[in-house]
Formats: structure tokens, sequence, C-alpha cells
């Protein structure tokens, strides 16, 4: 399965959910926020949001700025 | 003093200067810049993850008590409407359902003038979504006076272009959107010394936001205390009601009588 991370492509096995990609990329327990296709997934759902081919993901976080 | 806050979004301030979290040395240094500033509300940016390297990269809101601070994540960067309303929204889902933001679209990358057609668009759109919106915008008045009308919650006109440190360049055009706003006007970029703060304040500003005037500084922390002494003594000097000018006429301020004759 190929899906985009902040604007790169991944090609990735045995990632079913929003939450198998979090640990993946060693993100568990940190303060992110992820949006889908254009559409915030909230928290509690990581672990239910499937994840299919040519999905785009965004994950930030929050950095120093004015 | 004590009554005399600043109230954004039905929250009451008694700090009115903002402080941006960027290009600090460290994180340390930058905690202890806003600590001697006296800030309450600290603007953040909102920025894809690093992925794949620095795992155990510290983390900016580790620094921020919660308790002490109110956050105002920004959308520096995006030249869009719909860049700016995706970032506040994933703004608003990584700090559990935070509601109040810094909306900005530029429009030139050298500038980093607003693009206020595209500003006007996202604020309508994130008004509607419930978020309380602080707006960064030009010195125009009409322009102000639309984005109070959408419903944002603060204006925040440029004083000069944004990491100039140029200070104060139209105070004229600061002063109609103060007399005329009808919620809190915020001079937003430009401040580059203590000075320009004070000029501000006297103006009639009700905060000031600023980050480079004091990460830029040779000593930050020293610089934000400067701030926050510069926009208290501004205010205050605002609400004392200055004297007014006399042009090229001098009045003494010691007695004229009784002064001792001059000997022959």
């Amino acid at each position: 399965m190929k899906i985009r991370v902040n604007g790169e492509e991944r090609a990735l096995d045995g990632v079913a959910t929003l939450a198998d990609l979090i640990a993946v990329l060693e993100l568990a327990g940190k303060r992110v926020a992820i949006e889908k296709n254009g559409e915030i997934v909230p928290r509690s759902r990581h672990g239910e949001e499937c994840l299919s081919d040519g999905d785009e993901l965004e994950i930030v976080v929050a950095v120093g700025g004015g | 003093m004590s009554q005399d806050q600043l109230v954004i979004a039905g929250k009451a301030y008694a700090s009115r200067l903002l402080v941006g979290t960027g290009k600090y040395r460290d994180f340390a240094q930058t905690a202890e810049a806003l600590d001697a500033s006296g800030t309450e509300i600290v603007t953040v940016a909102i920025r894809r993850v690093n992925l794949g390297q620095n795992a155990d990269e510290p983390n900016l809101l580790d620094f921020l008590p919660k308790n002490r601070y109110t956050l105002l994540p920004n959308t520096a960067g995006c030249y869009s409407a719909d860049d700016a309303v995706r970032t506040l929204r994933l703004a608003r889902e990584l700090l559990d359902d935070h509601r109040l933001v810094k909306l900005e679209v530029l429009g030139d990358p050298h500038t980093l003038f607003p693009n206020v057609r595209e500003t006007l668009k996202a604020a309508e759109v994130l008004v509607k979504e419930g978020f309380d919106v602080m707006v960064y915008t030009s010195d125009d008045p009409i322009v102000a006076r639309e984005l109070a009308d959408i419903g944002c919650c603060a204006i925040m006109p440029l004083a000069s272009l944004i990491g100039s440190g140029m200070g104060i360049l139209n105070p004229w055009n600061l002063k109609l959107i103060i007399e005329e706003a009808k919620v809190p006007v915020l001079v937003d970029a430009g401040v580059g010394t203590a000075s320009d703060a004070a000029i501000a304040m006297e103006l009639g500003c009700d905060g000031i936001l600023m980050n480079t005037a004091i990460a830029a500084a040779d000593d930050p922390v020293l610089m934000a205390r400067a701030m926050k002494l510069a926009v208290e003594a501004g205010r205050a000097a605002y609400r004392a009601g200055r004297m007014p000018k006399r042009f090229y006429s001098a009045t003494p301020s010691s007695p004229s009588e009784g002064v001792i004759s001059a000997r022959k």
C-alpha cells in the first residue's frame, strides 16, 4: 500500500489503521494532529480509522512561531 | 490599575503583551523570555512533524505550562484561505478543542504583506466554525471594520512588515482603526524596540503581539522585560491622557513671580 505522509510517498505493509501508522512512524504518545484526505481524524478515532492505497496524510505538531 | 484588563473572546488578561515563540536559541531561552515578558498569550506555529529522525526531539509544548499561558496557534506561512482554515482545524485537534487562534494569510513572500481577500474568506469560515479569530491584517480601516463585522474577536494590523523592526510607520491609520473598533485592536508586527511598543500603546492599542523584537535582540530575556515595561508605561500614559502639545510656545514649569532681581 502506498500513502503520502507529509508530502512524501511511502510504501507500507501491515499497516491497517491510523494507529498502526503512528506506531510505525514512532509517533506513539507524541502530541500530533492528523488530517486524512483533507479531513481531521480526531485522536479518539485513530484506532479505528482505516488506511487505503493513495491516502494523503498530514501529521503536524506545534513549533515555535509568531 | 488592577481593573484595566485586556478582554479577548470573553477572557480577561492582565498582560497586554502577546509574545511569539519563534527564533529563540532554544526552548529554555524561549521559556525564560516569556517569563520575563509577563505575557499570558503566546503564539505557536503548526508544522509537519519530522519523520524518522530526532525521535526524542524536545516538544515546545512541554516548555509552555498550560495553566500559565493561553496558546495562540497561528497560520504563518499560509498563502490561501483554504490552507489557513485547514491549519487551524489541525490546531484545534492538536490542542484539545482549542478555539482562540491567530489568522494570517500572506500575499507575498518578500514583504509578508497579508492577502486581505483570502484573509476575509478564511475569517468567515473560521467564525462560522466557532473559532475565536484574532486576525492579522493591513492597517486599512475599512478592512479592519469588515473583519470585525464578520465576527473576529480582535483586529491585529501591522505597524510595519513582519520581522522588520521598523516601528510604527502609520500611526494615523492605527488611530483610525482604534477609534472605530468595537473589538480589541492589537499591533501585530513591526515593533523593533521598547519605544515602538510604548508609542503603539499611547495611540490606544489594546495590546501588542511581537516575536522578533524580543527573539532577535542581543539579550532576548532583557528585551522581553523592556517590552513588558514599555507596554505597561504606554498603556498608563494613554489612560492618564497626555498634555496637549503647544507648538513653538513654551510655558514655564516654575512660578514666574518672585524671581530675584538682576544685579546692576
